[in-house]
């Protein structure tokens, strides 16, 4: 398999272009048996190919596999070849199997849409181009994943194209994504530049040799497209508008698979990161800070899936958080768990959508649990699982990281994500609890139809809640589990995190650390339950004396008002500004030029006609009078002649004698 | 000698304008007919050069070389070489395509209307396969003519300020390129005792410095005119508007690149130290166009307006490449000309299809037609990722060897170019969005129809070749490395003592400047200076 590794991809790459070209005429509404097989085998290759690799001994776990030399001219070359490594085989995994549960849900989500086929074009399109961005083997390949995912966010977000918000928001995400792609092209410039290859073995066999500044700068430029693709701040503000894609699209790319590429593509690229120190205290910092700063939003939101997107830009923002502190494996672990239980809680709340025909907003809902016992059941489990409550999957994954942060000394970033925490558990907890619990708030109209999702939808749920109550355990002991010790040989000493173990005395303070998480978890959940069950006034009360915070959160800080005031809106006068200088100066030159051609022409004319055409005319005029006196003597009459003609010999006579 | 295959593809399609003439004007489908045959059977035969053409050679091909007025020294004189191959087959391409397009379009004057577009199809593959300079300037200025017919006659409102501007501006370019070439002719003489107009010829001249820098601006005049660079570039979006469809495709996907082969052609190798010294201006200029292009573009109503544009900025990222003076910025820079004329031509046939339907090019009066039109939309949709240079497909390649090549030279310039890369899609996708997404309100969209087979006909090589320039361009690429690499050590210094030394000849004409024989070269520097007045 693993020298076939292509297939993986390009199974659903032949899924897209069988059903881009015959989907909306011939496949139609089968159109899920083409998308679904086709991301089911990559699943069953990548499953063959993660045991082909762990037959392979530890130090040989790396391949590569190049298809063809893609562009080459002079020095610079970028081939269409992949890598497999212990990291893009974990990335495999997590793309094929949540991907596939997915497709499967989106069969019964999608169900009598009308662009049908599209639809599944689209996310084998995109199953194709994630695909492509975990295996590449250098840089510029991976950026063709990373745009194309771009790309297919840019299609699905604007699904309903004919939603103005939908097609605004696609633009958005695909503009704010292209701010940092622009640091991304400018990374791999520099990396040419500077190693003379972009292919990512040679660059980073070669790493050690460049000097820590341009290290920083390449680091740095990378990080602004992670910041871009991960939704960090700054350039966060597109993955809540992003929601408006169709739910089953928010799970796969705005949650469990294309926000992560940040995340991998700094891991991959983890021996430039380690070069520069500056960059990954700038990534953990970043990281914590968008943690807490997207769970403080999530506080306080209506909108179901607007409270997971700042959610999902909270979690990311831990993942940073690892990568920041040296913690490589952690981040990945994280990223692993997370798309379990994120995925899980999207597709909980699309079957949620689904039973109240498309309702968003928690605050009509309410004691749903009734109505839609699996979907309750297996959201609260992915809750717990977020949370950070043990033994499901995220504990394992986000104590790791906080213990990272902690050991690694960077006491601020772990107190911000240890705030993060409580938050998380709090906000997780009211949309349980607004959702699922308590009196129904449904409108009546809405309240008839509300029914369980069928079993299409349904099993992807159960699938993802067992893989979020198991999937931490592949961690256990923290930093020594199966999962590190499959990914030591990409990380290495990097990867490793600084465990328990390698500590000896520190053993009593990693357990007081996790038991403060914990703590901290089971507190948000019980404010929770404070806030929505015990006492629902509380919250309106709450929100009443602390107005103007409540505000400013439920305007999730004001940013998009600031972007459109400081960089949109000045932007387009700008265009509007040139626009009219193109017109009215440089055109106006242009034709400046042309009249005062004209004008000189028009003066040259009046010159040719009064003076050099007056001068010639006079001439001829002079002579044409002379003309007209002398006329007169041409009578014709004899006579006259014969008068002059004894005029004329008189006259010579006279002369003539005289002389 | 072999079977003149260049003068057979050159001439051909006039063949098929002198046929129409004896053609009735009222059979249009018969001269419908007959200029389709002519330009697609031009294409087809061109394809006859990619299995003859040599890639690992940078010496010219399928020469042809006859003499033609002796006494000046001008002979007939074709030949291709890596930097002229693709662009000949996109000249073929889009020819043929544009013709197509024209079918239901073009309903006034018909048989005119294919005569000239036949014959200005000759004169651009003249152009670029002419190695004389005498041979070039001729066509160089006949395929002016035509194009000011196909905007004066089968154009818009405003067509004949449009024609008018076009045909003054390129004229008044080519004017001074005119005095450029002879500045050379009579210096090649001065130092070999030789009349010759042979571009091989000259290009062994090593031209001494403060003549390279003046007959480099008047060259640069007339190719920067026609390429179109900042700010020189307003007849262009006129001229597009008023043109008919078949016109603007031709105009922008040939014509334009027209004044980057100059470049690369002439200016690159002819003047080495003056293009080294000129760097900076070409390259603020180009950037200049890159950034303000794409602003601009992005504040149009008028979707060909906007098209026309975005060609400033893509043209801007073109020049860049070429005046970062290495391999991956000339190579970027000649695929880009090719990725420009699919896309950029592509675009306008577009921006034509919905004019057939609606009259109307205002990106107001649209809106939802993904909904009514999918297969357009589709077809709208690759040609917008082309052009904003999605990964993939063929922009980004051009694009991106580009901006590695610039990198190389120059950090600033490349990290203000990379800029392009937001504002590029920034008013693309939001033309898309505005024509395609959103509801279909409009009462007089809901009746619109999609794409027929002629139409699917005239757009599908295009995306087939966004497509393979893409995922694998090493074929175009290859076609080019000898040449361009031969171009690169012609500029550089250690060939330059090879070359015929002239500076005597120079300065002894300098100080005889009185006698006659050096008009030609003062009335450049006349010309430059007056030039420099008006700018």
């Amino acid at each position: 398999m693993l020298d076939k590794i292509y297939l993986i991809p390009f199974l659903p790459g032949l899924g897209a272009l069988l059903l881009g070209l015959f989907g909306p005429r011939y496949i139609r509404e089968k159109s899920h048996w083409i998308a679904c097989t086709t991301l089911g085998l990559s699943f069953l290759f990548s499953v063959v190919a993660f045991f082909e690799l762990l037959q392979l001994p530890a130090a040989e776990r790396s391949l590569e596999v190049i298809l063809y030399q893609w562009i080459e001219v002079g020095q610079f070359k970028a081939s269409l070849g992949f890598q497999i490594d212990p990291l893009s085989v974990v990335m495999l995994l997590v793309v094929t199997g949540v991907g596939f549960l997915i497709h499967i849900y989106s069969i019964g989500y999608m169900h009598g849409e009308k662009g049908y086929a599209r639809f599944f074009t689209y996310l084998n399109l995109f199953a194709f181009s994630m695909l492509i961005l975990v295996l590449a083997n250098n840089f510029l390949l991976l950026f063709v994943g990373w745009e194309a995912v771009g790309l297919c966010s840019y299609l699905l977000i604007g699904y309903w194209f004919e939603k103005h918000s939908a097609s605004e928001a696609g633009k958005k995400a695909f503009l704010v994504n292209r701010v940092g792609d622009f640091g991304f092209a400018l990374a791999v410039m520099l990396i040419f530049a500077t190693f003379g290859t972009i292919s990512f073995t040679e660059v980073f066999h070669r790493a050690p040799e460049a000097s820590v500044g341009v290290l920083t700068a390449i680091t740095l430029l990378l990080f602004m497209g992670a910041c871009g693709k991960s939704a960090q701040i700054p350039l966060y503000v597109w993955l809540p508008d992003a929601m408006e894609g169709p739910t089953p699209v928010s799970a796969l790319i705005h949650a469990a698979t294309m926000v992560t590429a940040g995340i991998y593509m700094i891991a991959r690229t983890h021996i430039l990161f380690s070069l520069a120190p500056f960059t990954l205290s700038l990534i953990a910092i970043i990281g914590a800070a968008t943690a807490l700063f997207a769970a403080t939003i999530a506080l306080v939101q209506n909108d179901i899936k607007r409270i997971l997107a700042y959610s999902t830009i909270s979690q990311l923002g831990y993942m940073f958080m690892a990568l920041g502190v040296g913690a490589f494996t952690a981040g990945i672990f994280h990223l692993m768990t997370h798309a379990f239980f994120k995925a899980l809680l999207f597709l909980g709340a699309g079957s949620v959508m689904h039973a109240l025909s498309g309702e968003l907003d928690i605050r009509k809902m309410g004691g749903l649990a009734r109505h839609i016992p699996k979907t309750a059941i297996t959201f609260v489990i992915a809750a717990i699982a977020i949370a950070g409550i043990p033994p499901l999957a995220g504990f394992w994954s986000k104590d790791e990281i906080l213990w990272s942060a902690f050991h690694s000394g960077n006491t601020l970033v772990w107190a911000l994500g240890a705030l993060t925490v409580l938050m998380t558990a709090f906000y997780m907890f009211r949309l349980v609890f607004q959702v699922f619990y308590g009196k129904s708030r449904v409108v009546p109209e809405v309240a008839h139809h509300i029914h369980e999702s069928p079993s299409v939808m349904t099993y992807p749920l159960m699938i993802l809640a067992f893989l979020s109550i198991i999937g931490g355990f592949v961690g256990i002991p923290p930093g020594r589990g199966a999962f590190h010790s499959f990914l030591s040989p990409v990380f290495g000493e990097h990867g490793e995190t600084h465990s328990l173990a390698s500590l000896g005395g520190g053993l009593g303070l990693e357990y007081i650390m996790m038991f403060i998480s914990v703590l901290l978890g089971a507190a948000g959940i019980g404010i929770a339950y404070l806030f929505y069950i015990k006492n629902p006034q509380l919250p309106g009360r709450l929100a009443k004396s602390l107005a103007v915070p409540y505000k400013i959160l439920l305007n999730k800080y004001f940013v998009d008002e600031f972007y459109s005031r400081t960089l949109v809106r000045p932007g387009i006068r700008l265009a509007n500004f040139f626009r009219r200088f193109d017109q009215v100066i440089i055109d106006g030159i242009v034709n400046g030029v042309s009249q005062l051609t004209v004008f000189t022409s028009f003066l040259s004319k009046l010159f040719d006609d009064h003076f050099v055409d007056g001068f010639v005319n006079d001439v001829g005029d002079g002579i044409a009078g002379f003309g007209r006196r002398v006329r007169r003597f041409q009578t014709g009459l004899v006579q006259n002649y014969a008068l002059y003609i004894v005029l004329g010999v008189a006259a010579m006579l006279t002369i003539f004698l005289l002389r | 000698m072999n079977f003149p295959i260049l003068t057979t593809i050159a001439f051909l399609p006039l063949v098929g304008a002198i046929l129409l003439i004896f053609v009735h004007k009222s059979q249009s489908t018969q001269i419908k007919y007959i200029a389709n045959t002519f330009a697609i059977g031009d294409f087809l035969l061109s394809l006859y050069l990619i299995p003859n053409f040599k890639t690992d050679t940078h010496l010219l091909q399928f020469v042809e070389k006859v003499p033609w007025i002796q006494s000046l020294g001008v002979s007939y004189h074709l030949g291709i070489d890596g930097i002229s191959f693709l662009l000949i087959l996109l000249t073929t391409l889009l020819g043929a395509i544009a013709i197509l397009s024209a079918w239901t379009a073009i309903e006034e004057r018909v048989k005119e209307f294919y005569i000239f577009m036949l014959l200005l199809q000759t004169g651009m593959l003249g152009v670029f396969m002419a190695m004389d300079f005498f041979l070039f300037y001729i066509f160089w200025e006949v395929m002016l003519i035509p194009m000011y017919f196909l905007i004066g006659v089968w154009g818009g409102e405003r067509k004949l300020y449009a024609a008018i501007k076009f045909f003054l501006y390129t004229l008044f370019g080519s004017v001074l390129m005119l005095l450029g070439i002879l500045a050379l002719y009579f210096l090649n003489h001065s130092a070999t005792g030789v009349y010759t107009f042979a571009i091989p010829e000259l290009l062994k001249l090593n031209v001494p410095l403060n003549l390279q820098f003046w007959i480099f601006l008047a060259f640069f005049i007339g190719f920067a005119i026609k390429v179109p660079l900042f700010p020189f570039h307003t007849w262009l979006p006129d001229a597009h508007v008023e043109a008919p469809t078949a016109g603007s495709i031709i105009l922008a996907g040939v014509l334009l690149k027209m004044g980057t082969y100059g470049f690369v052609r002439f200016n690159l190798p002819l003047f080495p130290e003056a293009s080294r010294s000129f760097v900076p201006l070409m390259a603020v200029l180009a950037i200049i166009g890159i950034i303000y292009g794409a602003l601009v573009a992005m504040a149009q109503k008028d979707m060909k307006r906007l098209v026309a544009y975005s060609s400033v900025s893509h043209l801007g990222f073109v020049m860049l490449g070429i005046f970062a003076l290495n391999v991956q910025g000339i190579e970027g820079g000649i695929l880009q000309m090719i990725n420009h004329g699919l896309a950029t031509g592509a675009l306008f046939l577009m921006v034509g299809l919905l004019y057939e339907r609606r009259h109307t090019r205002m990106i107001s009066e649209f809106g939802g037609l993904s909904k009514q039109m999918p297969i357009f939309a589709t077809f709208f949709l690759i040609i917008t990722l082309s052009s904003i240079a999605l990964p993939g497909l063929n922009g980004f390649v051009g694009e991106f060897l580009i901006l590695v090549g610039v990198f190389k030279a120059n950090i600033i310039y490349a990290v203000f170019a990379s800029s392009g890369i937001v504002l590029g899609a920034a008013y693309m996708l939001w033309l898309y969005q505005r024509t395609m997404f959103g509801g279909l309100d409009n009462p007089k969209n809901q009746v619109l129809k999609d794409l027929n087979l002629r139409e699917i006909a005239t757009l599908v090589p295009i995306i087939i070749l966004i497509f393979w320039i893409g995922l694998y361009p090493a074929p175009f690429l290859r076609t080019m490395h000898a040449s361009v690499n031969h171009l690169l050590q012609q500029m550089s210094p250690e060939e330059r003592v090879e070359r015929i030394e002239t500076r005597e000849y120079w300065e002894s004409l300098e100080s005889i400047r009185s006698i006659e024989s050096t008009e030609s070269v003062e009335s450049i520097e006349n010309g430059d200076l007056l030039l420099e007045d008006r700018e």
